[in-house]
Parts: C-alpha cells; structure tokens; sequence
C-alpha cells in the first residue's frame, strides 16, 4: 500500500520509533502535559480526574473500595511516569519502545480528561462550529486522537506474536 | 428423547470462546465509552492478554456494537490484575461473578 502522508510516528528497523512532530504540536504536548500533572495533584474528586480511576466492582460497593485503595497510588504512580517520559522525550527525533508506551498512556489519559470535560459522543471529531466556545478544546481533543491512532499503528508492529492462537 | 445413535452422527460443536473455563467464578467485561479509540482498544487487548489481531478487534466490536464484552475469566486474583491493567490503560474494566 502506498501512503504519501509521513506519518509522525514510525517503527525502525532497529526496533525503536521515530518521532516526526512539528515543533508547535511539540509545544503543545508539554503545555498539555503540564496542565494534566497539575489537575492530577491537585484532586482526584473532579469528574474527568474520575475517569483515570474506573470502578472495578459495579455491583458491590464495599469490594470496589477495597480495590481503590489498593490500587489507586500505583495507578497515580503510574499516570504521572507517563506524563514524565513524554516531558523527557518530547524533542526527541526518536525514543524507545517503553518511551512511546509511554506517549501512549499519556495521550490516552489527555484524551479521557478533556473527552469527559468536553461531554463528547462517539459522533463528536467531525466539523467543528465556528461559534462553538469549545472550537479550541475539540480541536486538541481531534488532534490528541489522530496523534495517539499513529502510536498505536506504530507499537502495535512491534507486537511480540500472539500468546493464544485460538481465534 | 431418541436413544443412543447406532453410527457416529454428526453434532454441532459449540463455536465462539472455547478458551472459557466452565469453573471460572470471575468474568472481566470491558464497557463502551465515547473517548477510547476503536483501534486503542483492540491494541490493548492485543498486549496485555496476547490475543490474534481477528480476536482483539473481535472483542472490541462487540464492546462497541452491544456495549459490553467479556474480555477474560479466572480466579478473582487474576481478574482483579487484569482489571488493574486494564484500568492503567484507560478502559473501562470491570469484574463479577459469572453467573
């Protein structure tokens, strides 16, 4: 298949990944990133900071607690790692494997956060109105989204072969 | 009710997830949101339980069309850690009894 779109993100031979972001949509992660580290410290009791820590049992209260406390500084822990891998490598011309898995946590995490403070619907990502107060945000929120679909293109040819053959 | 065949007939194997263990008191569904990518979805399958490429986009069709998908099954322990990863990776997991 012929592409003649560079993407931004591609696997190299030697097994790691290059980044090929312009320098404003560079810019633009680290100020995002900087705004996500922010709201992550400062409170977990925002609805979009909610999202970054799913109920695990639906139907029973007391179990789901249980699993929030156990679980909910490792995730935190693991949220803000991400955030810190993309500030180091953000202008990198090419990163590691775990580098843009780490790229990947954090541009899913920026997509959760704005998505649910935006309310979006599956159908949202389409035009955007000109007089919309949300035109900017929903703009970032498409970009966050086509960023993230090139990262996942590029890791997932780096998947090791499947575990389980049953299909 | 017919008594036993006196020749092999042939019967309908039951077709789908014959990984499910019949015994595994626990299921993890995955649940459809309006953020996650399609594409995100079947990738995280795909690495964290190892799954064929057909089967991940599989499950995460069927997360998207019925809303819901049973993704995994096993001892709670097991569930609980696959939940967790899940989680990490920003689906929408949950766990239960399989009833």
């Amino acid at each position: 298949m012929v592409s003649f779109r560079r993407s931004r993100v591609g696997r190299t031979r030697r097994g790691t990944y290059e980044l090929r972001l312009p320098a404003a949509e560079r810019a633009l992660l680290v100020n995002l990133v900087d705004q996500l580290r922010e709201l992550l410290s400062l409170t977990t009791d925002d609805p979009a900071v909610r999202r970054l820590f799913p109920t695990a049992y639906h139907e029973d209260a007391e179990r789901d607690r249980e699993y929030q406390q156990l679980v909910r500084d490792e995730l935190l822990e693991r949220r803000l790692a991400a955030l810190a891998t993309v500030e180091e490598t953000t202008f990198l011309g090419e990163v590691t494997e775990d580098q843009l898995t780490g790229w990947l946590t954090a541009l899913n995490d920026l997509r959760l956060v704005l998505g649910t403070r935006l309310d979006v619907s599956e159908d949202d990502g389409g035009e955007l109105e000109e007089n919309d107060p949300n035109a900017p945000a929903l703009a970032v929120y498409g970009y966050l989204g086509f960023l993230l679909s090139e990262v996942v293109e590029a890791l997932a040819e780096g998947l090791p072969p499947p575990t389980e053959t049953e299909i | 009710m017919a008594g036993p065949s006196p020749s092999p007939v042939e019967v309908d194997e039951p077709v789908g997830d014959t990984t499910t263990d019949p015994d595994a008191p626990w299921i993890v569904l995955v649940w459809n949101d309006p953020i996650n990518l399609m594409s995100y979805v079947a990738f995280v399958l795909q690495k964290l339980f190892g799954y064929p490429k057909e089967k991940a986009d599989r499950l995460m069709l069927q997360v998207h069309t019925e809303g819901r998908a049973v993704v995994a099954n096993g001892p709670r322990e097991t569930c609980e850690l696959h939940v967790f990863r899940l989680h990490e990776h920003g689906l929408w997991a949950t766990m239960q009894h399989d009833t």
